[in-house]
């Protein structure tokens, strides 16, 4: 697989790492409290066929956090993103 | 003709003998000749056994296709199981075996087998051994693991070499044939670089365009996404073994490919047709026509296409006899006609080969005639063709299935991975002319092989129909047609055929299995490449480990580190020379190098700010030339990593993370800068190589420090208190930043010197030290000190502690968002019960804690019931005997209780009292000493 990272261009996937679903975000200003919220951004996760956002992490290049767009069932990148 | 080599023709050195052996007798071929063609020409018809019923077999084919002359090469170590003859190149001295045979290739006790044939049909592994169900594992599977199989492995790791490359290209072009180099040159036209690889050893010099890299002895075995392509270079397989590496597994990244790979002949099928003679048309004519040789004197052809009349010319031209041309279709075709005119040979139209004769090569063939009666006909080879079938894998890798063409009868390519077009013969172009579909003759009883490798029968495949099996991915599974290493290559179409039959199906309704990498077996080897053993991962050395070693260091790994276990001295243990080294540092001093802690520097307005957010506690609060210690959790609330933290400046903060967690931290401070907290105006990089770093520990570490720090740096309590930090120069200029920190519970300090001057400072220190008995210490006498102290570590921080488990509540922020905030006011993970940090002292002094023991109360039974924690740390304090570390429910409240540590691995069983996990000096006076 190769992933075309926005800083170094097209390079191995042996580069990067996936790390997580990009389709959640942090609840904004956090809380002190375990909310529904926080629950599900922490644990659940949708498993969905076709195309997903992840957050793939490129840590033997330029240490980029990026937004992958990828089919999950053919592994074909649509778009990388800085997030 | 001297035995079966041509006086003319073929692609081989004539002038060029090359003397190997087989089977321990010795052989002369011709460089160029493979293994398969130089054995033909000494008139060696015998190859090995096959897998199920030790049944006789020679060569089919004249490719890598190869289903039964499997061979080892090579000995000892180097020895390799099943390769094909076909594809392994001669070279002087080479040694080679049969596989799979009893003490000598032509009597083999375990041919039995064959008679034992009726037990071993389709699904006799399902069917056979079901009892008794101890039977299986202790008696069955080693005896037909014995009896059924192919070569032996070495035994021994493989002392071959291997590497891997990466090649860039626009175009790979896979098949070096005709189509394949027009391919090639056409898209170099263009201005495009070219890769083309072929599998086959060079047989004639090609002159190529500069933009066109060519590979011999290449196959491309898988295609992967994004135009990333596997090929395996065999480098020196065709060389007496040497250092060299021996195949290369080479990653193509191509914008497009050509798939120019030709088709290959599949067989019909008729009785006893895997008696050795019984070959591939097309291999027939390709060994007359590449290497000189011909595998018979008196062969017989069993047809049912146009495409293998070629074979007839050759034959005479060769001035092989030809016994006769069997031709499935029911009037033949003028092609055949002419072609067996020309050679005075008679043609059998619509007849079929009942059986071949013969024990262990073929005599002669029995025929049935299309107007009914038989004929037996005398012949040492029958060329058999069903037509060819497109070489296809490559394109099914994608989740494309293969279609049926019934106008060429052959399956075609169907939707192929992104960027490849398939030419020629791959693509169905010009093959199979005047075909009339025959997978097998049908008018013998008995056994007709359609997966010679795996043994699998015409009446396997109709008996797993009948017994239900009719998907033609269960048949594969139930029989274990095209399950060997050659995939089946010459019988997977067949058997589709027959299992069409079978049904009253069409073929292309039945359909075909999927083909999947790799085209070709890979040695486990090419794919680690050169990262074996110790080149696994490259190993880290800290930049005093020089100056360890000459000090008589025994090392150990701690993560991708090696880092000084402890240095022995004469006569001395791990273990005494741990206390004697705990005991420098807390009478007198000593120094560690701590540079595997993870550095990371975080510059910017935001500094302060953003250290907040990935640490519990407060940090825009601390004065700069200030350290603090803190603690950072995963967003679940669970303890992630600690550390000591140094603001060198307003804007300005080093960050000291644990050696193992060094990777991980970095990446999780990167997430935080980059998609949590955009806004803050901050930067990351990780200094951990750039700075060495040495502890300077025990109550005379001022007073050697004051030796080596260039004036006018105050190092009075006064001026540099503990915990604090600040930028000097030492040994007369050289830069250096100092941190009054403590593990060991002692007057401390950390130097960091850029990384490059570690290895000097080392020796400058013990140079300083030696008045005061200066040790070095390793990573023992560092544990031993941190459980004297009670400082959580990594097998406290095991992912399944919170701060209130650690004892580190305080360190909880209520004033700030953090990072696991939220989750670690989760009600469950305050509960008081939880197991908790407490230090644990054995009741008898002589006993010993282990660390994995588990704690239970005194009179309680030892089960997973009663269980309330477990020793996290145990260590052999010199002044204190055995200590431990440990989690136990409800620990704080517990201090002064006694408890049963019970250790069932180890056979450990005593009583410890519960005490606070600091051991050692709980005042901290120590750090003031």
């Amino acid at each position: 697989m190769r992933i075309t990272c926005p800083h170094c261009g097209t390079r191995g996937v042996e580069e990067f790492t996936y790390t997580q679903d990009a389709e959640r975000t942090r609840p904004r200003d956090g809380g002190a409290v375990p909310t529904k919220e926080w629950t599900d951004y922490v644990y659940l996760r949708d498993n969905l066929k076709g195309p997903r956002r992840e957050y793939w992490y490129h840590g033997a290049g330029c240490h980029a956090w990026l937004v992958v767009e990828r089919d999950v069932s053919t592994h074909e990148i649509l778009s990388v993103t800085l997030p | 003709m001297t035995g079966y080599r041509l006086a003319q023709g073929g692609l081989v050195d004539r002038d060029q003998t090359v003397n190997f052996r087989f089977d321990g007798k010795h052989y002369a071929g011709l460089a160029g000749d493979t293994l398969a063609s130089a054995l033909l020409a000494n008139g060696v018809k015998l190859f090995g056994r096959s897998f199920k019923y030790h049944r006789p077999r020679g060569v089919f084919t004249c490719g890598s296709e190869e289903p039964n002359a499997l061979v080892e090469l090579r000995v000892g170590a180097h020895r390799e199981p099943n390769t094909r003859a076909t594809m392994a190149e001669i070279f002087d001295g080479l040694e080679a075996a049969s596989q799979n045979r009893g003490f000598s290739l032509k009597y083999d006790p375990l041919s039995v087998n064959n008679l034992l044939a009726p037990f071993l049909s389709a699904g006799f592994y399902y069917k056979t051994f079901m009892w008794p169900a101890g039977f299986w594992e202790k008696l069955y599977e080693p005896i037909i693991r014995r009896a059924a199989g192919l070569g032996r492995n070495a035994g021994v790791p493989d002392p071959d070499v291997y590497e891997k490359t990466t090649e860039f290209c626009d175009v790979l072009v896979v098949g070096g044939g005709a189509d394949g180099v027009a391919a090639a040159r056409q898209a170099a036209a263009q201005g495009s670089r070219v890769i083309l690889c072929d599998e086959n050893a060079p047989l004639a010099a090609l002159e190529l365009p500069e933009n066109i890299s060519l590979f011999t002895r290449t196959t491309v075995f898988g295609v992967y996404d994004g135009g990333t392509y596997g090929a395996l270079e065999r480098l020196t397989d065709h060389l007496p073994s040497s250092n060299a590496p021996r195949q290369r597994l080479i990653h193509i990244i191509a914008q497009r490919s050509v798939l120019a790979t030709g088709a290959t002949e599949r067989p019909i099928a008729f009785g006893h047709n895997d008696l050795p003679g019984v070959m591939l048309s097309s291999a027939v004519d390709d060994y007359i026509t590449r290497y000189g040789v011909t595998p018979g004197r008196n062969v017989l052809l069993y047809i049912n296409n146009d495409d293998a009349a070629g074979l007839i010319p050759t034959l005479s031209d060769a001035g092989v006899n030809i016994a006769g041309v069997v031709d499935a279709r029911p009037q033949g075709s003028d092609a055949v006609h002419a072609a067996a005119r020309a050679a005075s040979a008679p043609v059998y139209a619509g007849a079929a080969i009942i059986r071949a004769f013969g024990a262990l090569g073929v005599k002669g063939a029995k025929i049935h005639l299309a107007k009914g009666g038989e004929l037996t006909i005398p012949c040492d080879i029958i060329a058999t063709s069903g037509g060819f079938n497109p070489n296809l894998a490559l394109t099914s890798h994608f989740d494309g299935n293969p279609v049926w063409d019934a106008s060429i009868a052959a399956f075609v390519p169907g939707k192929v991975p992104p960027g490849m077009s398939v030419v020629g013969k791959a693509a169905g172009q010009g093959i199979n002319v005047n075909i009339v579909p025959c997978f097998h003759s049908g008018y013998f009883p008995g056994k007709s092989f359609l997966d010679q490798q795996n043994d699998v029968t015409v009446k396997d495949v109709k008996l797993a129909e009948r017994e239900g099996f009719a998907s033609v991915e269960h048949v594969k599974r139930y029989t274990t047609l095209g399950m060997a290493t050659d995939q089946g290559k010459t019988a997977n179409v067949n058997a589709i055929g027959v299992l069409a039959e079978t049904l009253g199906r069409g073929i292309g309704e039945t359909g075909t299995t999927r083909y999947r990498p790799p085209y070709v077996p890979v040695a486990i080897g090419a794919f680690a490449g050169a990262h074996t053993g110790k080149h696994f991962r490259p190993a880290r050395l800290t930049p005093t480990h020089g100056w360890a070693e000459k000090q008589g260091a025994v090392f150990v790994e701690t993560g991708p580190w090696l880092r000084a276990q402890y240095y022995p001295k004469p006569g001395e243990d791990w273990l005494a020379a741990a206390q004697r080294e705990v005991n420098a540092v807390r009478n007198g001093v000593g120094i560690c190098d701590v540079t595997t802690l993870g550095k990371i520097d975080i510059q910017g307005p935001d500094a302060a700010k953003f250290v907040e957010c990935v640490y519990t506690n407060s940090w825009t609060n601390l004065a700069v030339g200030r350290v603090r210690y803190g603690l950072m959790l995963r967003e679940d609330g669970m303890a992630m990593d600690d550390g000591t933290t140094a603001r060198l400046g307003e804007t300005h903060f080093v960050m000291t993370t644990t050696t193992a967690n060094a990777g991980r931290v970095m990446q999780q401070l990167e997430f935080c800068a980059q998609v949590l907290w955009p806004e803050l105006d901050v930067s990351l990089i990780s200094v951990t190589d750039q700075w060495g770093q040495i502890a300077v520990a025990g109550p005379r570490s001022t007073a050697v420090l004051a030796k080596i720090v260039d004036a006018p740096f105050d190092l009075s309590d006064e001026a540099f208190p503990y915990m604090a930090c600040g930028e000097l120069s030492v040994c007369g200029g050289v830069p250096a930043r100092l941190f009054r920190i403590s593990f060991s519970g002692e007057r401390a300090y950390e130097l960091a010197v850029p990384a490059r001057y570690a290895h000097a400072l080392a020796e400058k220190l013990m140079e300083a030290g030696a008045e005061y008995d200066i040790a070095p210490y390793g990573t023992e006498a560092l544990g031993i000190m941190r459980i004297e102290k009670g400082h959580a570590a990594g097998p406290e921080l095991n992912g399944q502690t919170t701060a209130h488990d650690l004892g580190l509540h305080k360190l909880l922020s209520k004033k700030k968002d953090f990072i696991g905030r939220a989750m670690a006011a989760r009600p469950a993970l305050m509960d008081p019960r939880r197991p908790t940090l407490v230090g644990l002292r054995p009741v008898n002094p002589a006993d010993i804690i282990r660390a994995g023991s588990h704690l239970l109360p005194i009179e309680a039974e030892a089960i997973a019931a009663n269980d309330q924690g477990h020793v996290t740390s145990a260590a052999r304090s010199p002044s204190l005997g055995s200590i431990a570390l440990a989690l136990l429910e409800n620990g704080p409240a517990r201090h002064g209780e006694t408890i049963r540590v019970y250790d069932p691995l180890r056979g450990g069983d005593c009583q410890a009292i519960v005490t606070a996990p600091v051991h050692y000096d709980p005042e901290g006076s120590r750090l003031h000493a």
